[in-house]
């Protein structure tokens, strides 16, 4: 053992925040690659210049407190903000090398190609059939019944949830327990063959078993689309995820791969935060 | 709190910071009953008075206890609180640290039995020999524990230098030890003990060295043991 051997490792980052982002924001062939986005809420800064790519079949999870922007950073990767009046959006973003914020791009496509399951379950007041049927019809991805139906078998069966409700496919899909409810939504993300899938904070309001199918179903799925996943439980960024990205007050103060981030952060303000300490 | 850095206990739940704190101290309390044992050998070799060594057994019991507490702990800080980053490396830490001193306690009491039977006056062969080493490995051990509790980079990296000590005066010991014993036969017997106390002080001195690995592994995220196994992680 030399000396020589421990001279090599940096301290971690003081408790200042940091002039640009620590680890590595680029990624081979990224799905997703953000470049100085900023976005303003009127005269509120809330996200400032944050560049990151995202890989294919890569899980990532935003990691944050409340306010720091993670949620604004997830909705501009669909233009979801688009429909906040005030908000504006500056920076490129593209996805398969296309910025999405062309003006010639078809948002309801791109949403499409970039789904999102949100924190409370909102299944249509419509039956569970028609509730994965619905997205394929309105983008036409389904010539015939026969198409459709098996759409829908695919998508609930990738869901984790087709045997459950096999037999009940015409009944509400309000009356599903929550966990299946929210299983019911990532299904009908799936059914309209997306790339990417946006998810914020998608067991929030789950027990554990549910919260398990849910991360079970993200495990399964990562091999095929990209997924974001905003979260508070460190646990959870933990068990899910192959990057970690932290935000604080509107920037993106550190990413790594997760077992980094959470053994060894680079910087304090991040360190502070999945410890539970003060900061 | 005293030594160890503030940053440890800055936890926004006061238990936690409580629990950490019990346990920085239960190990610096183990770590102190191993440093007695080896204090008491140390004075054994000087003054050859074989009262020093009487608490021996008894430390080696609590220093067993000591383990099986600590343990119990580190059990209840992961199941409880899940520690990450800095606190997993901290949990982790002890609970390697612990295993080191209990051996370490193993093999002081292996010295005080042995060194009974083996010294019978401050003349005895090899005594010089084992009190040079036992004093090289006491302010390793001491040190070990102080890089632990002030979380010091700079003295757990000197353990390794002192290391390097202790092997050139074991190896030279063993030239000593193996020139009485070809002088007289008749010191095989005595001489054969002696080597198995240097032995055993030597390998006292590799655990001070693990602990210090692991205070590097704690401040730093790093893992420096085995270089060249996983070359990543000395980056």
């Amino acid at each position: 053992m030399s000396n020589s051997m421990v001279e090599t490792a940096s301290q971690i980052e003081r408790r200042v925040m940091p002039d640009k982002t620590l680890g590595q924001i680029v990624v081979d062939n990224p799905r997703v690659s953000a470049r100085n986005v900023d976005v303003f809420y009127g005269d509120k800064h809330a996200i400032d210049d944050i560049s990151l790519d995202i890989g294919a079949s890569q899980v990532i999870s935003f990691i944050g407190p409340s306010g720091c922007g993670k949620s604004t950073f997830l909705r501009c990767l669909n233009r979801m903000n688009d429909t906040i009046d005030k908000c504006r959006v500056e920076g490129e973003i593209n996805i398969d090398g296309r910025n999405i914020y062309d003006p010639l791009i078809d948002v309801v496509s791109l949403r499409a190609r970039v789904g999102m399951v949100f924190q409370k379950a909102n299944p249509f007041p419509k039956s569970i059939f028609d509730n994965i049927a619905y997205g394929p019809t309105i983008h036409g991805l389904a010539s015939s019944k026969v198409e459709l139906e098996q759409i829908v078998e695919t998508s609930l069966q990738r869901a984790g949830l087709w045997e459950e409700v096999k037999d009940r496919l015409d009944q509400p899909g309000t009356g599903l327990s929550g966990g299946q409810q929210q299983r019911l939504c990532i299904a009908r993300t799936i059914a309209v063959s997306p790339e990417v899938i946006l998810m914020d904070e998608p067991c929030s309001a789950l027990d554990p078993i549910a919260t398990a199918k849910v991360e079970e179903l993200i495990h399964e799925l990562r091999e095929q689309y990209t997924i974001v996943i905003v979260t508070h439980s460190m646990q959870q960024a933990a068990r899910v995820s192959d990057r970690t990205a932290y935000f604080h007050l509107g920037k993106l103060v550190e990413v790594g791969d997760t077992k980094q981030v959470f053994t060894n952060p680079k910087h304090e303000l991040t360190q502070d935060y999945i410890t539970g300490r003060f900061g | 709190m005293t030594e160890l850095n503030d940053d440890f206990f800055r936890h926004i739940s006061s238990e936690f910071n409580d629990e950490l704190d019990v346990l920085r101290r239960s190990i610096l309390e183990m770590g102190g009953l191993v440093e007695a044992q080896l204090v008491s050998a140390l004075s054994f070799f000087k003054t050859n008075n074989s009262s020093v060594l009487d608490g021996i057994e008894e430390n080696e019991r609590k220093i067993n206890a000591a383990e099986i507490d600590l343990d119990d702990q580190v059990e209840s800080l992961i199941v409880r609180r899940q520690p990450i980053a800095s606190d997993l490396r901290l949990v982790l830490g002890v609970s390697k640290i612990v295993r080191d001193l209990e051996r370490m306690g193993d093999e002081l009491e292996k010295v005080g039995r042995l060194s009974l039977d083996s010294f019978s006056s401050r003349d005895s062969v090899g005594i010089t020999e084992i009190e040079r080493i036992a004093e090289q490995v006491r302010k390793m051990l001491s040190e070990a524990l102080t890089a632990f509790a002030r979380l010091d980079l700079d003295l757990a990296k000197e353990i390794f230098e002192r290391e390097r000590e202790v092997d050139k005066i074991y190896q030279s010991a063993l030239r000593a030890l193996a020139t009485f014993m070809i002088e007289d036969p008749r010191n095989i017997g005595t001489v054969l003990n002696v080597v198995w106390i240097a032995r055993s002080l030597e390998r006292v001195g590799d655990h001070a060295t693990n602990i210090a690995e692991y205070v590097i592994y704690m401040i730093q995220g790093v893992d420096i043991r085995h270089p060249g196994v996983n070359q990543n992680k000395v980056d």
